[in-house]
């Protein structure tokens, strides 16, 4: 833990993160620290490896280089006790939602409370309620996930990972497939979530608004690069980072890009017509 | 041919020569749907007739009615040509709307075929890549089977992590819900085996031997590998459809960033099911099978009384744990293939459906493979 020299240490620290499938590297020398209560975002544009990074974060890909520490413990090298424990404070959200289509979704919410805990069924069913409330489903416990909407799904699926009061959460692509009203009361949520339990969050997201809606700081992996292309407030990354690719990034390819222009007047292009005779 | 004189001329498309410029005048419905759409041959004969190549390639469109992307891809066509020959496209001489279109499909340049070619590899380094496939699903192989003696060993111990309520549901769904199929294919199996001694036997009068062909037949391979086949078919890969597709939408992730084991949890509840249900179902299907011999001595003549008589005398218990023993080893086995075809399964749609057929292809290789060996082992045991 010689490389840990921060004290106290971050709650999440990540040390010269090297990811690769086989042969081909998706993103190298990652370094970077998040703090305890903090919303922070990894953000880069398609492909880029936002997702593989939380899949890292969270054990379920192995670094080819590198550690992830929690607390200052070891987790990339933990034994399978001290891991699972570990894993018991995280609470994931799966891009698609992931809950398990043959339980409802009171059995989904209650799965990790009947195997980590000791309460009794009736204290479940108060504890799956409440949870399914703070998402907005309450009356849907036994819709099985087939039978509700994508964003139901992914609601739902807050709602389980909440279920164990986890210290982190884990949002892969929270608001992608969401309308915008759906999407903004979940950003809202995930603020009053840190606010009032202290959750420390992490949001694999490429949507601008919920970047600078809700961010501490944001990490941006840049797929040029093949690294941190930038890491910081957002809001200040937009204006004043060297980086070309972020600024594109958090202005939406409007700061300089050179969009593909009409060759005979060099104005850029409106939207093509539809069938028109010359 | 490169005279200054009009050279092709097709109902829609003129291609003219006038002093270093090579003019294109397009006339009527360029459309996807339209009935004649010239290709670039005229241009590229026009190009490769010899003499100075143009410098410049210009459009005369006043005449075409209507378009849509017909129009748009044959001058995309146009363009390549001419970045290949190095003539210049005269964008002003389109109207505006082909103009925008094709600066935007111009916009990007191409990008070079990165993906690795696979066709182009010599027949050695092909058998290196499938020698190293191979490998892979070895190792991928026994590390599974690894994993469910741990779980099973853990199960044992009663430390693994499974419900039993799954244990119970696929209890349901692999066993009492096969019975029908079970039922028809191993009543027809045994009338099968009927007619079939029946032409051997008829001529020599031992029509009663039908009754030990059955028998034996039904017992120590027919019954258990009929099963085999059935389980194989419908039960194993329904379980690589189902691993499959919840690995697909992330469930198996969910389970794993909770630090449960997918196979404790998925795998196990599954093994044990087929396990218990396997040797129910050979029998029943042996009780079937020896069942529909005896419909078809009857209508050869001999009593079903005759017929039992002569059964029970065939059929001893050795004959009958023969396939009995086998049963359970099936019953693992289909389990297994199944749940390792869905646990290897990627990350697409596509992908499910390969990990279903493997699991079939896989499951039924390995039953005759096992089959095999018994029947070494047995007739070494003189069972």
């Amino acid at each position: 833990m010689s490389d840990l020299a921060d004290s106290p240490p971050a709650h999440i620290a990540v040390r010269n993160l090297t990811m690769a499938y086989g042969d081909f590297v998706v993103m190298r020398d990652l370094t970077f620290d998040i703090q305890r209560g903090e919303i922070f975002i990894i953000m880069g544009g398609s492909g880029c490896g936002k997702s593989t990074l939380l899949r890292h974060l969270i054990g379920l890909q192995a670094p080819a280089t590198g550690k992830v520490y929690y607390d200052g413990v070891d987790f990339t090298d933990s034994d399978d006790g001290q891991r699972s424990d570990m894993l018991r404070k995280f609470g994931v959200m799966f891009q698609g939602g992931a809950l398990w289509s043959s339980l409802t979704l009171e059995e989904n919410v209650a799965f990790p409370l009947e195997e980590f805990t000791d309460l009794s069924a009736e204290d479940i069913k108060e504890t799956v309620a409440l949870k399914l409330a703070l998402v907005g489903l309450r009356g849907f416990e036994n819709f099985y996930p087939s039978e509700i909407s994508g964003g139901m799904n992914k609601r739902a699926s807050l709602a389980r990972a909440m279920a164990l009061d986890p210290e982190i959460l884990f949002f892969d692509e929270p608001s992608a497939g969401l309308d915008p009203v759906s999407a903004r009361r979940l950003d809202e949520l995930i603020l009053e979530l840190r606010d009032s339990l202290g959750t420390t969050v992490v949001v694999v997201t490429h949507e601008l608004a919920s970047i600078f809606a809700i961010a501490d700081r944001a990490l941006y992996l840049d797929v040029a690069t093949r690294t941190m292309g930038g890491l910081g407030d957002p809001k200040d990354l937009r204006g004043q980072t060297e980086n070309e690719n972020l600024r594109l990034f958090l202005n939406r390819g409007m700061a300089g890009l050179q969009l593909p222009t009409d060759p005979a007047t060099g104005a850029p292009f409106a939207a093509p017509h539809a069938r028109r005779a010359p | 041919m490169n005279s200054d004189s009009l050279t092709y001329d097709t109902e829609a498309l003129t291609v003219t020569r006038e002093g270093d410029a090579l003019r294109l005048r397009l006339r009527g419905p360029w459309t996807l749907h339209g009935s004649c759409r010239p290709h670039l041959g005229a241009v590229r004969a026009e190009l490769a007739a010899g003499g100075p190549l143009p410098r410049i390639m210009r459009f005369d469109v006043s005449a075409v009615t209507d378009y849509d992307s017909a129009l748009i891809s044959f001058l995309l066509n146009c363009h390549d040509l001419c970045v290949a020959t190095k003539t210049q496209f005269d964008f002003e001489s389109l109207p505006p709307g082909p103009r925008q279109l094709l600066s935007l499909a111009t916009a990007v340049p191409h990008a070079e075929d990165v993906r690795p070619n696979e066709a182009r590899q010599n027949p050695l380094a092909q058998l290196g890549t499938l020698a190293e496939e191979l490998g892979r699903d070895a190792l991928e192989i026994l590390q599974f089977c690894g994993d469910c003696t741990v779980a099973v060993g853990r199960m044992l111990l009663g430390r693994a992590r499974f419900r039993w309520s799954d244990v119970w549901l696929e209890i349901q769904h692999c066993g009492a819900d096969a019975l029908p199929i079970i039922s028809l294919l191993a009543f027809l199996m045994g009338l099968i085996l009927a007619y079939v001694g029946a032409v051997t036997l008829r001529p020599y009068g031992g029509l009663i031997f039908i009754a030990n062909l059955v028998g034996l037949a039904m017992v120590r391979e027919m019954g258990v590998m009929m099963t085999g086949v059935i389980m194989s078919g419908r039960t194993g890969a329904s379980f690589a459809a189902q691993l499959g597709t919840m690995k697909v939408s992330e469930e198996i992730s969910a389970l794993r960033a909770l630090g449960l084991s997918p196979i404790e949890y998925l795998v196990l509840p599954r093994m044990i099911a087929l396990f218990v249900m396997f040797p129910l179902l050979t029998i029943y299907a042996n009780f079937i099978g020896m069942f529909g011999g005896a419909m078809v001595a009857m209508t050869m003549g001999l009593s079903y009384a005759q017929f039992t008589h002569q059964l029970t005398g065939a059929v001893d218990l050795t004959n009958f744990s023969v396939g009995l023993i086998k049963s359970f080893f099936f019953g693992l086995i289909v389990a297994a293939t199944g749940c390792l075809r869905g646990m290897q399964c990627g990350n697409s749609s596509a992908a499910v459906g390969i990990a279903t057929t493997r699991a079939v292809v896989t499951g039924i290789t390995c039953l005759v493979v096992a089959d095999a060996v018994f029947a070494v082992i047995f007739n070494t045991l003189q069972m």
